[in-house]
C-alpha cells in the first residue's frame, strides 16, 4: 500500500519514521546539494559543514549554475548515482543529524542501518528527469565551500519537489534489494520460457 | 564546387547536439506512453507521469532533459552524390560539438583519463566519436547525433561465446546482464543487442541497435522474434522503472548483426536510459539542411 505525503523540511523524526518503503513523498523547504568531493572534503579532510544539517534532505547533485550580480542561478540540476558516496552516509545521518538522502540507486546495508538507528530515509528521483527538477528548484540560497564547485555544498529552497520513492526507510526496508530478490525468484521461471534454462 | 561553406556542416553538428538533448524524439515519447498505459504499479506509474512532466518542461523552455550530457556521438552517412570533403565534415563535427557546449552553454562530460581534467568542450582526442557510412544513390550528408550518458553506457557488457555454447549462452547473457544493471541505467530504456561480428564490431552493432527508432523491428524475422522474446523475459523480471518495481523494465529490445568467424559466438549489449536521446540533420548540397530524429 502505497501512500503519498506532502512535507515541509528540515524533517522531524516522526515525519521520517511515518514513512515506508513504496511511499511517495513531496515536499517543500530547503534541501541541501553534496557530491563526492563535497563529502571528501568534510569527512576525508576534516572540514565541518558552515551550516547546520539537522533534519535537512540532502541530494546527490554537480549542479550546473552561474553567478550574475555575485548571485547565484539554477541553469540545470540533476541527480547522480548514489552507491559512490555510499561511505559517507552514516556520518551525514549520525554525525550531523541529515533525515532524508536523495538520490538514485540506492545504498547500501550500513547507511540502512544508520536510517534505522537514527531516524532517516533514502528517497529515490526520477533519473533523466533533470528538467523537472531544476524547474522544482525555486532558489539557490547559498553556497558553502565554494571553491569546490560544481561539487561544493549547496543551499537550495524547493517547492512541491517531487515525485520521490521512499527506497529505503528507518524500519529496515530496502526497496531495491526487495525488488532485486524478486526478480532472482521469477528468474527460474523466465529461464524456462526463454528455452536457456 | 569548391564554393560550399562548411559553417553549415559545423551548425548542423552544434544543433543536433543541442537538439538531442532538449528534444526528444516522437518514437520515443510514445513508447514510454505505451509503456505508462500498460503500468499497473501505481508507484512505477507516478514515476511515468514525472517523466512526461520533464518532457514537457524541456519542450516549453527549451532546455536539456537530462544533465547529463553525455559523450558526443555522431553517425555520418555520405551519399554517393554529395560533392564535399570528408576530412573538413571531420573538423566541423568536432567544432559543432565543441560550440554546441560552449554557445548554449551546457556541463562538458568529457574528460582527460589520467588527469581528469575537463576542459568543457565535450571534445578531446577521440570525440566526438563519429561513425562513418558511405551510401549509394544519395546527395545528402546525413548527421544522426546521439549523447550517451554515463548510467546506461557503464553498464555496457560483451562476451566472447564459443560455437558450443549456442543461442542459449547468448539469451541467458543478454537477460542476466539487464537483471544485473538494476537502476542505473534508468530504465525503461532500450536494450541494444549486437550479435556476431568482431569483438570491436560487436559492442559498435549493440551501440548501433540503441540508435533505431524504438521499437522498429530487425527486418530478419529470426531477429525480430529473438528482440520480442528478449523483451517479454526482461519486463517479466518487475525491475520496474527507475528499478524500483513495475511491469515495463525496457520498451524494446534491438538486434544488430553481422557474420562472425566459425569458432566464435560474440554478443554485446549496450543499454540506453528511458531519455533515449538523438537528433538528425540533413544536409543536401545546396546548403539546405532539415532537422529532424
Amino acid at each position: 500500500m502505497s501512500i503519498t505525503h506532502h512535507l515541509t523540511s528540515p524533517f522531524s523524526e516522526a515525519d521520517i519514521r511515518a514513512l515506508h518503503a513504496g511511499d511517495i513523498v513531496y515536499f517543500d523547504g530547503p534541501l541541501f546539494g553534496i557530491r563526492d568531493l563535497t563529502q571528501i572534503y568534510i569527512f576525508d579532510q576534516g572540514h565541518k559543514p558552515p551550516v547546520s544539517l539537522e533534519g535537512m534532505p540532502c541530494i546527490h547533485t554537480a549542479p550546473s549554475l552561474r553567478q550574475v550580480d555575485g548571485k547565484w542561478e539554477k541553469i540545470c540540476v540533476g541527480t547522480t548515482t548514489s552507491t559512490r558516496m555510499d561511505r559517507f552516509t552514516p556520518g551525514l545521518i549520525g554525525t550531523y543529524g541529515v533525515r532524508a538522502i536523495i538520490g538514485k540507486g540506492g545504498l547500501y546495508q550500513g547507511s540502512l542501518d544508520a536510517m534505522h538507528t537514527y531516524g532517516a530515509v533514502y528517497l529515490a528521483i526520477v533519473g533523466g528527469a533533470a528538467s523537472l527538477e531544476t524547474e522544482q528548484i525555486e532558489e539557490v540560497e547559498a553556497v558553502y565551500f565554494e571553491h569546490l564547485h560544481p561539487e561544493a555544498l549547496y543551499r537550495f529552497r524547493v517547492k512541491n519537489f517531487g515525485p520521490l520513492t521512499v527506497a529505503m526507510d528507518s524500519h529496515g526496508r530496502h526497496l531495491y534489494d526487495e525488488i532485486a530478490a524478486e526478480a532472482q525468484r521469477r528468474l527460474p521461471d523466465i529461464y524456462a520460457r526463454l528455452g536457456v534454462a | 564546387m569548391s564554393s560550399f561553406d562548411y559553417r553549415i556542416v559545423e551548425e548542423a553538428a552544434k544543433q543536433s547536439y543541442i537538439k538531442a538533448l532538449c528534444d526528444l524524439p516522437p518514437d520515443v515519447r510514445a513508447a514510454l506512453r505505451k509503456a505508462r498505459d500498460r503500468e499497473t504499479v501505481p508507484t512505477a506509474r507516478a514515476i511515468f507521469e514525472a517523466m512526461f512532466k520533464a518532457i514537457d518542461i524541456a519542450d516549453a523552455k527549451k532546455t536539456l532533459l537530462c544533465q547529463d550530457t553525455g559523450l558526443p556521438i555522431y553517425k555520418v552517412r555520405v551519399g554517393s552524390r554529395f560533392p564535399w570533403n570528408c576530412a573538413a565534415i571531420k573538423s566541423c563535427l568536432y567544432e559543432g560539438a565543441r560550440r554546441a557546449t560552449q554557445e548554449f552553454p551546457f556541463r562538458s562530460s568529457s574528460t582527460h583519463t589520467l588527469t581528469r581534467i575537463n576542459p568543457q568542450t565535450s571534445v578531446g582526442p577521440g570525440l566526438p566519436v563519429i561513425y562513418w557510412d558511405f551510401v549509394e544513390d544519395s546527395d545528402a550528408l546525413d548527421i544522426l547525433m546521439v549523447p550517451k550518458g554515463s548510467g546506461s553506457e557503464n553498464m555496457s557488457k560483451m562476451q566472447m561465446f564459443y560455437p558450443q555454447h549456442g543461442i542459449r549462452a547468448v539469451k541467458k547473457f543478454i537477460l542476466d546482464t539487464v537483471v544485473e544493471s538494476a537502476a542505473n541505467p534508468c530504465p525503461p530504456g532500450v536494450i541494444g543487442v549486437g550479435l556476431g561480428g568482431t569483438s570491436d564490431l560487436v559492442m559498435r552493432l549493440a551501440k548501433d541497435a540503441i540508435c533505431r527508432p524504438v521499437g522498429q523491428r530487425h527486418p530478419d524475422p529470426q531477429f525480430a522474434e529473438m528482440e520480442e522474446e528478449l523483451e517479454e523475459a526482461i519486463n517479466a523480471t518487475g525491475r520496474g522503472p527507475m528499478g524500483l518495481g513495475g511491469d515495463v523494465s525496457c520498451l524494446a529490445v534491438h538486434i544488430e548483426h553481422a557474420y562472425t568467424h566459425i569458432t566464435q559466438n560474440p554478443v554485446a549489449v549496450n543499454t540506453q536510459c528511458w531519455p533515449a536521446r538523438r537528433a538528425r540533420a540533413v544536409v543536401l548540397p545546396d546548403g539546405s539542411t532539415t532537422y529532424g530524429y
